[in-house]
């Protein structure tokens, strides 16, 4: 086991460092000198100069890359050219939406997949299964966008039980919070849900054609409780995976949805960033998600450590 | 009443008939043994009777267990029975164990079910079925996972949970097949204590005749879904009546013509002496049971082929076809914490030995012992940590692939199983031509084509099976065809894997043969990796026995077999079921 996760920790490490090499690398190769950005077209080249000097933009390679490195383990990710604010701020200020919205869709696309899996499987080739994955089918081919702006008729507009958009900010209390994100979370969660929901019916499927499932079988157990007490724990390794694929995407890539609902999330803000070339702040985004991606890789590989002993031998 | 009485079971899978009207019954106490050939409707038997055939399955008959008729039965009651009343243990104990589940969760699970006990009581309960069968809670808590077991062990844990609430039927599918022998009669003698112990009805499933007969108070001879014979082991045995028991019987026990006199005078006679004891053993008309069948063959086979094949004793004047020595195997051991490791685990433990050109070598011994480790070494397939392996004096050990090419030529494989050594898209052409990369220059499409079709004709194919897929093919074809593979590349030795283990008796009988045929037609000496005694005795002029990684005892074959030496290979023989010897018992207990 500890051999298990020291290898783990070893992989994250130096995907950690690979990554943070690529994007130094190309923001290197990437034309325009941030200072002159900072002072605009008229700055003198003595202020360039002063101010390059100041950033450590005149030091050799390795020197600023060690630099940019050591900073950001002490959270330092620089300031933002545009903003001129230190990074780190934007993206709490960002994060404190994301994050939370995130792990909602998550727990949503969870809760709703497996017993629909589960469901689908135990009715193979039955009606529910037919009906249920069809569901899914559409889930995975509707983009979530529609979505959201069916559920903001219904929700907001029709019923008036949520605001249409916008996030009133945490002080506003938790549940003001919570009722900006419910929405966007559900519009986000039900395409996840539809693929992690076909992910889990079709390794129960594999699952229930098992040796041990028929012993169970035979103990006298009825099929629904051999699903669930054995194939299902059996069948959570590929549903693990996924969901560990789909955290990574509902933390950075709801751009749309944050767009649609007009919340401050980190997808719009690396958005605006690009757009404005505020390099730096792609730079402490890309690398934060990166570092997410890494963290939730490794939870992942414990939790298969988890659900299956012969991997703790190792 | 009988305890389970199937009367007039037919059931078909897809308007296609999987049994017809089968009858058997089972008393309290009574082991009745259910023999066939694979697809002869043996499991599904059991499975109808457990209520947990494929969806598609339709029975029409009736089963009837302890009063009640089990197809009338609703799935709630089927629930009741099953674990309960009825237990039933698999064939593979690998794979027949949930896990990600302790060995404790899975036998305490049964017992909360039906007893609904409570989880320390329950746990109670297991702890001491476990001790029943074998596990004693101080060497193997329940908090153990399958994968810390080994399989003889799994298999107990899956008797224990078969037996958990003593039911009054025991089936067993093939309990034993996946087992070594030593293994195999340890889990027979647990099978009978129980049976005996609480007069629990026993319903043996096996294709080994002589397991069963060993086993079965009454014998059931199955074949494509009926019931041909059935009656009291030791009659039925003895009197063969029914033509497909006699077939069944003497296939099991089958020696390839040409072969039973090499085995018993090897050494002894020169060639033409033994031709003529073939003669003379014909002439007197000698005919026992399974003789007479055999006779005819040896007289065929030594009238027509080249008679010099009898194996040559000794063979110091001539290089040796494979030299070992001091040949060792090391794999690393797991690691246990960040910093240490245990110690490495020694599969091949200082093994020399020699093979002579054109001789066939069985390599036996109890699974685990590393005879594979040892064939993967001698086919240049691993490296080993020490040692020298020398194949026509020339050394083999630390090459390169290229200059290993000859090497690969010489020394060609058959795999056990015939079922996942193809490629099941490629056609049949191209799967046997494969080692054919090997030869230098390699051979154009038109040479290539004219080797496979005369390969093909070598195993008794046709030349038209080239265009088929692997599918196509039955299991027995499916090992000529991976014989022809083997032979393509006309290697001096042939490593055969556990290569008849998969078959069923008759097609085993007629691939030894085959095996038999190719070694005097084409003079390629073989190693035989089996736990088959049987099968060594049939085919092998010289015998090695391995345990532990190191070889204990090696000579004649029926020497060794006859007269062990050595624990390991004592252990093998008393282990091994012979089915002359089962139905003497037999005749014995049930007069």
């Amino acid at each position: 086991m500890i051999a298990y996760l020291a290898q783990r920790l070893l992989v994250a490490a130096a995907t950690l460092l690979a990554a943070s090499l690529v994007v130094f690398a190309m923001l290197e190769v990437i034309p325009g000198d941030p200072a002159r950005l900072m002072l605009g077209m008229n700055a003198t080249p003595d202020a360039l100069e002063a101010l390059r000097n100041e950033m450590g933009l005149n030091d050799p390679l390795p020197v600023r890359y060690l630099d940019w490195v050591a900073g950001m383990a002490a959270l330092d990710f620089g300031r933002s050219y545009t903003y001129s604010v230190p990074v780190i701020d934007l993206i709490v200020e960002r994060i404190v939406v994301s994050l939370p919205l995130a792990l909602i869709s998550l727990a949503l696309s969870v809760v709703i997949a497996i017993p629909a899996g589960a469901f689908a499987a135990q009715r193979r080739g039955r009606a529910g299964d037919a009906l249920s994955m069809g569901a899914a089918q559409l889930g995975v081919a509707i983009p979530n966008f529609w979505f959201a702006l069916l559920l903001i008729y219904l929700f907001a507009v029709w019923l008036r039980l949520v605001p249409a958009g916008g996030f009133p900010g945490w002080s506003a209390g938790i549940w003001p919070a919570l009722k900006a994100l419910l929405l966007p979370a559900v519009a986000l969660a039900l395409p996840q849900a539809a693929i992690l929901a076909r992910v889990t019916r079709s390794a129960l499927i594999e699952t229930l054609g098992e040796d041990y499932v028929r012993t169970a079988r035979a103990k006298g157990l009825p099929f629904g409780t051999v699903l669930w007490r054995h194939a299902l724990r059996n069948a959570l390794i590929p549903v693990l995976t996924i969901v560990g694929l789909q955290f990574s995407f509902l933390l950075a890539g709801t751009i749309i949805i944050e767009n649609v609902f007009y919340l401050p999330g980190l997808g719009r803000l690396v958005f605006q960033a690009i757009t404005q070339r505020d390099l730096i702040v792609v730079e402490g985004v890309v690398m934060l998600l990166v570092a997410t991606v890494v963290a939730v890789n490794f939870l992942v590989d414990i939790s298969y450590a988890v659900v299956d002993p012969r991997l703790r031998a190792r | 009443m009988s305890l389970l009485a199937i009367e007039n079971l037919s059931l078909s899978i897809d308007e296609t008939p999987i049994l017809k009207a089968v009858d058997l019954s089972i008393e309290p106490g009574e082991v009745l043994g259910l023999v066939g050939e694979s697809g002869s409707g043996k499991s599904m038997t059991a499975l109808a009777v457990m209520r947990l055939l494929p969806d598609a399955a339709k029975a029409r008959g009736s089963i009837r267990f302890d009063g009640t008729d089990l197809l009338k039965a609703d799935e709630a009651a089927m629930c009741r029975l099953r674990g309960d009343d009825i237990g039933m243990v698999f064939q593979e104990p690998m794979t027949a164990l949930n896990p990600v589940k302790t060995i404790g969760e899975q036998v305490a699970e049964g017992i909360r079910w039906h007893a609904g006990a409570s989880r320390a009581e329950a746990e109670q309960r297991a702890a001491r079925m476990l001790d029943r069968v074998g596990l004693p809670s101080q060497k193997f808590p329940l908090s153990r996972y399958p994968h810390q077991l080994s399989g003889g062990q799994r298999q107990r844990v899956v008797i224990a949970i078969a037996c958990a609430l003593k039911p009054k039927l025991l089936i067993a599918d093939e309990p034993t097949t996946a087992l070594d022998v030593v293994l195999q009669a340890q889990i027979l003698e647990l099978l009978r204590e129980l049976v005996a112990e609480s007069r629990m009805g026993l319903l043996l499933i096996s294709h080994d005749l002589a397991v069963v007969t060993e086993m079965s108070d009454r014998i059931a001879v199955m074949r494509g879904g009926e019931i041909l014979e059935t009656g009291e082991t030791a009659k039925t045995l003895s009197a063969q009546v029914h033509p497909y028991t006699r077939q069944l019987a003497l296939a099991s026990m089958h020696v390839p013509a040409g072969r039973r006199i090499s085995s018993s005078l090897e050494g002894k006679v020169p060639p033409k002496a033994a031709e003529g004891i073939a003669e003379g053993w014909r002439g007197a008309g000698k005919t026992t049971p399974e003789s007479g069948f055999e006779s005819w063959r040896t007289a065929a086979r030594t009238a027509s082929g080249p008679s010099g094949h009898l194996p040559f004793e000794g063979g110091e004047d001539v290089t040796p076809l494979l030299s070992v020595e001091n040949l060792r195997k090391d794999y690393p051991g797991a690691r246990i914490s960040l910093f240490s490791k245990q110690k490495p685990f020694c599969a091949v433990d200082d093994v020399s030995f020699t093979l002579a050109p054109g001789r066939s070598t069985a390599l036996v011994g109890r699974s685990g012992c590393g005879k594979s480790t040892l064939a993967r070494l001698v086919l240049a397939l691993e490296r080993p940590s020490g040692g020298t392996i020398r194949l026509e004096g020339e050394e083999i050990t630390g090459k390169s692939e290229a200059e290993l090419l000859p090497a690969r030529r010489a020394v060609q494989i058959v795999f056990q199983d015939p079922y996942g050594s193809f490629d099941p898209r490629h056609r049949v052409e191209r799967l046997v031509a494969e080692p054919l990369g090997l030869l230098r220059p390699a051979p154009d499409r038109a040479a290539r084509r004219e080797l496979v079709a005369e390969a093909l004709h070598q195993v008794g194919m046709k030349p038209d099976d080239m265009q088929k897929y692997p599918h196509e093919f039955s299991g027995g074809q499916r090992q000529r065809l991976s014989i022809a593979r083997a032979i393509i590349t006309r290697p001096k030795l042939v490593v055969a894997d556990e290569a008849v283990s998969a078959l069923d008796v008759s097609i085993r009988a007629q691939i030894l043969d085959l095996f038999s045929e190719l070694n005097r037609t084409l003079g390629v000496a073989y190693l035989f990796i089996t736990h088959d005694l049987t099968v060594a005795r049939a085919i092998t002029d010289e015998v090695l026995v391995m345990h532990e990684g190191r070889i204990v005892e090696r000579g004649q074959t029926a020497a060794v077999l006859d007269h062990p030496r050595s624990e390991a290979a004592r252990a093998l023989v008393a282990a091994a079921p012979d089915l002359r010897r089962a139905i003497a018992t037999k005749m014995r207990e049930q007069g």
